[in-house]
């Protein structure tokens, strides 16, 4: 039995009967960490003192036999735009290098109650911006499947981690399709959850209203174990919904006969790898096979997903990152400063990457006065079309399901200096950011020894349906049951 | 030419909230032990946090917007400023701009001695207000106690003709927060701020010239003197032919003159969007009801009911009613009081607001049924006009009963004619040259004799009877 394979139910039955302790699963998940992230560099911190301190913790806790949840003792990580007190958070950028924040997201608070184990931090495109975790201030990640590839970004650590079985899951954030793309990318199963059904509250905003806090697991059951544990309404997020949480695991066995499933025929496009099309179609097939009726249906303003997103994204983001201005935290350059502008140009030109800079610059452009109506307002009002057209669509399915990606993951340096090629490769899961929908990406097969990502996308706070689809897939495949050699 | 200017003010009021506009922290900044004690992640701005809005400073702001005759929005949203500067830690300021909570209300000034003038109050809208900046030689320091603390901004149309006008509107503006409850007046404090936008014209003409901006004003008096000089300056300008920019203007108090803070060029462009963090507020009709029926009847109502009720001058009226607590004590006072309303009013615009003011006190230091019973006694001549003061004056510094007091000091007046008949022919045997002068027609002599009276009864002689008996003394002893 290999411990840093185990999927998080596995984990927990081995713990809730003592056959392994928190703390031997947590060592020898640091002790992979240890020996195989230096080829992969998915973690920016590794806290292993805090994880064996929460591992003896979480071991007493079962030995009571009190207090006992499904992610008691299991060992995970977490996305670095994520706060942790005491607990150094980077967002992956030389401006947070040295930040310690006060106070602990509401999603590490739930995951601490729960007795979870924090491993570290983990590596992403800085702010969450970029596609490929190439724009880490600090190092790539790198793909576990081929090194000279991408794990997919933003939340690139986050998947290479769970992938190269360094946590049995981890936290990310997803804003334009940063847990999903990685997550297909690397083979492991992720989730963006519906908007406002997990709280932002203390995670480090790229775009306010796009921004998701999801699980990614090495299948759908540990993902939907993680979002009871970090779902609901917070009071410290008015954008989190009332509703309570689902058991979602729980429910997980029912049959997906008579499953409406609709194929956005916008999503097919031509340019699309014929590994990734070929692993669909025959994932489509599985699930006819299970009884579900596969229907093509029509998101009519696709096209705009990429403009409408990356228009908003910048502006919402351009504002949100005001406050990283050198004067109460992070780099400070105060060096011959005049005034307090001088601070913030030297500060900010020193501590944020290009790409940062560039989505500043054009979110500020989308804002001004004499544009506003023509981008922001003009996006804002496609944003709708969008949202109108998954309404639409589920009016005569379930959910739908399309590729997570046209391609597999890219090649290292393949696209860093083109950006536009870069936004591109978001086209299959920034549409559903701005409707707000919840998506869940499953390994469905390899192009070229690299994962392919099957997108099931379902109704607002229909996480449930997506879980029990996922499911029933892979009850029925092995795809996510398989290893990268490293 | 004759000129006349434009005026438009913005007030910008801190409402009493125990906790802050989007976060839990308290609002009250002005007693905080010491700088950023009252601080948490969102109003430090720290990376992550989120503002919620304070269901409080909603419908204190909705109550203040009904206040003002305004309609109250439905459906108001929040929307960042963007402007970079220390005292706003996030880098943009959460306010509201297309949607704002009350709209299209106005409010009733003078004009002048004789005019009435309805000023139309644009929109009110809830934002937060900054950190405060302490500015030491080469550094400023920062302190976020004030931070996020709510704000109602309240924005009138141009409508004003005369300083007078604006500084009634201000004043009115401020008797009503204080009687909402929303805000202490106090501007010493800075809870209570205005800005002023002027511009003048040629009088009889319909244009809207340039106007300036004058921020920060925190007191009515620089409120008065920069609108003065503002609108002296710009007169200047137009008479020796220059043209007027617009620009945003500081009051320098200690030099009295408005400084140029910012041009139109250099005007921020604040990119406002709406806030994210922040659903809109979506108010139902009952719950604006709910406000409206909270609305307590304002000074004006007041004012005009005391002239009816108790037959009280505009002028009286208005002075009991500038203050709510005073109104109430009135009222009270009145309700003990077997006197005349007008009476019971001419003693709280008198002695008892001297004492006030001399003290620094508040109305209910004396119980108003003890005030009562002053004016009810010396009415009913048990003590006289000055033993009634100097009752009061002993309320103020010690307290007590009325009634007591006046035993104890020996105030009661002395209504015994045979005992006032003896001082009285006394003085008159002690001093015959006087009596002499009397009758050779130095009438004004009578008030000494009656005074050499008061003196000997130390105050106390009913002092209508002492004259009628002096009088009556002095004529028997005419040849
Ligand atoms: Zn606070």
């Amino acid at each position: 039995m290999e411990l840093t394979n185990l999927t998080v139910r596995e984990a927990h039955e081995l713990l809730k009967i003592k056959k392994i302790s928190s703390v031997e699963l947590t060592q020898a998940t640091l002790n992979r960490i240890r020996d195989t992230d230096s080829k992969i560099k998915s973690y920016i911190t590794v806290t292993d003192e805090l994880a064996l301190q929460q591992a003896r913790r979480a071991d007493e806790r079962l030995a009571k036999g009190e207090n006992i949840t499904p992610l008691t003792g299991v060992p995970y990580s977490l996305k670095d735009s994520l706060s942790t007190r005491s607990v150094r958070t980077t967002c992956a950028s030389k401006i947070l290098e040295d930040y310690v924040p006060q106070y602990n997201a509401t999603v590490v608070d739930k995951l601490n109650d729960a007795g979870a184990v924090l491993l570290g931090k983990t590596n992403m495109d800085e702010f969450g911006m970029g596609s490929s975790c190439e724009n880490s201030a600090f190092f790539n990640t790198h793909n576990p499947w081929n090194l000279n590839h991408v794990a997919g970004g933003s939340s690139g650590g986050a998947a290479a981690a769970v992938a190269a079985g360094m946590g049995a899951f981890s936290i990310g954030e997803d804003t334009g399709g940063s847990v999903r793309m990685p997550a297909a990318f690397c083979g492991v199963t992720g989730l963006k959850p519906t908007y406002g059904r997990v709280s932002r509250y203390g995670v480090i905003s790229l775009a306010s209203s796009f921004d998701c806090v999801g699980p990614l697991a090495r299948n759908a059951y540990d993902c939907a174990l993680v979002l009871e544990a970090i779902a609901g309404h917070d009071s410290h997020d008015s954008t989190t919904y009332q509703e309570k949480v689902p058991q979602y695991a729980a429910n997980l066995n029912k049959s997906i006969e008579k499953m409406r499933i609709g194929i956005p025929k916008e999503y097919f496009v031509a340019g699309m790898d014929a590994g990734v099309e070929s692993a669909l179609q025959e994932a489509i097939r599985q699930l006819e096979k299970l009884g579900a009726e596969i229907r093509e249906v029509s998101l009519p303003h696709t096209q705009y997903g990429l403009p409408v997103y990356y228009l908003l994204q910048v502006a919402e983001a351009s504002s949100n990152l005001a406050r990283f201005d050198g004067m109460r935290f992070g780099m400070s350059v105060s060096k011959n400063a005049q005034d307090s502008l001088d601070i913030y140009l030297q500060t900010r030109r020193d501590g944020f990457g290009d790409e940062v800079k560039r989505r500043i610059m054009l979110g500020a452009y989308a804002l001004s006065a004499g544009y506003y109506d023509a981008y922001y307002l003009k996006a804002q009002k496609t944003r709708t079309l969008l949202r109108r057209d998954f309404e639409t669509a589920f009016a005569s399915c379930d959910i739908l399901l399309a590729p997570t990606s046209p391609m597999p993951a890219f090649k290292l340096g393949e696209k860093i200096n083109d950006p536009l090629a870069m936004y591109l490769s978001d086209v299959c899961t920034v549409s559903t950011n701005p409707a707000g929908v919840p998506a869940l990406t499953v390994p469905c097969g390899f192009s070229n020894n690299l994962p392919v990502g099957m997108q099931l996308i379902g109704k607002h706070l229909d996480e449930q349906t997506l879980f029990q689809v996922a499911h029933a897939y892979q009850q029925e495949t092995d795809w996510h049951e398989r290893l990268p050699s490293l | 030419m004759k000129y006349e200017p434009v005026i438009g003010l913005e007030i910008h009021a801190e409402l009493l909230t125990n906790s802050k506009m989007f976060c839990g922290c308290s609002a009250d900044h002005a007693s905080a032990s010491e700088p950023n004690v009252n601080i948490c992640p969102t109003c430090a701005g720290l990376p992550g946090a989120l503002p919620v809005a304070n269901k409080k400073a909603v419908e204190l702001a909705a109550l203040v917007g009904l206040a003002l005759n305004c309609s109250i929005n439905k459906r108001s949203a929040f929307a960042r400023k963007n402007y970079y500067y220390p005292d706003l830690p996030k880098g943009y300021q959460i306010s509201q701009f297309d949607f704002p909570i009350a709209e299209k209300g106005w409010l009733e000034v003078n004009a002048d001695e004789k005019n009435q003038l309805k000023v139309r109050v644009r929109r009110a809208h809830i934002e937060e207000d900054t950190a405060k900046l302490t500015h030491e030689k080469n550094y400023a320091l920062v302190d976020f106690n004030r931070s996020g603390v709510p704000l109602l901004e309240i924005v009138s149309e141009p409508d004003m003709r005369t300083v007078e006008a604006a500084l009634d509107y201000a004043t009115k503006i401020r008797a009503i927060l204080r009687y909402l409850g929303v805000n202490s007046g106090d501007m010493e404090k800075g809870v209570l701020r205005f800005e002023a936008n002027i511009s003048v014209r040629p009088v009889d003409s319909d244009e809207l010239r340039k106007r300036t901006e004058i921020k920060n004003l925190n007191s009515f008096r620089a409120l008065v003197r920069a609108s003065q000089y503002e609108i002296e300056r710009q007169i200047k300008i137009y008479e020796s032919g220059g043209t007027v920019e617009q620009e945003t203007l500081g009051w320098d108090d200690a030099r009295g003159v408005t400084i140029s803070q910012r041009s139109k060029e250099d005007a921020h462009d604040y990119r406002y969007f709406p806030e994210p963090d922040l659903p809109p507020l979506n108010l139902s009709d009952e719950w604006i009801q709910s406000i409206r029926e909270q609305l307590p009847e304002l000074p004006e109502a007041k004012t005009a009911r005391f002239m009816a009720d108790f037959a009280l001058t505009p002028s009286e009226a208005r002075l009991l009613t500038s203050e709510l607590s005073l109104a109430n004590y009135f009222e009270e006072a009145v309700r003990h009081a077997k006197s005349s309303p007008k009476t019971v009013s001419a003693w709280i615009a008198g002695e008892f607001m001297r004492n006030l003011n001399e003290r620094n006190a508040q109305p209910v230091a004396v119980p108003a049924e003890s005030l009562a019973q002053i004016v009810d006694m010396v009415a009913d001549k048990v003590i006289g006009a000055s033993a009634g003061k100097t009752v009061l004056t002993e309320l103020f510094e010690r307290g007590g009963d009325p009634a007591q007091i006046v035993k104890e000091k020996g105030l009661a007046q002395i209504s015994d004619e045979g005992f006032i008949q003896e001082i009285v022919a006394k003085i008159l045997d002690d001093n015959p040259s006087e009596i002499e002068k009397y009758h050779a027609g130095k009438e004004t002599l009578l008030q000494w004799f009656v005074g050499q009276a008061a003196r000997a009864t130390k105050g106390k002689a009913d002092p209508v009877l002492t004259k009628e008996l002096t009088l009556k003394g002095l004529e028997e002893r005419r040849k």
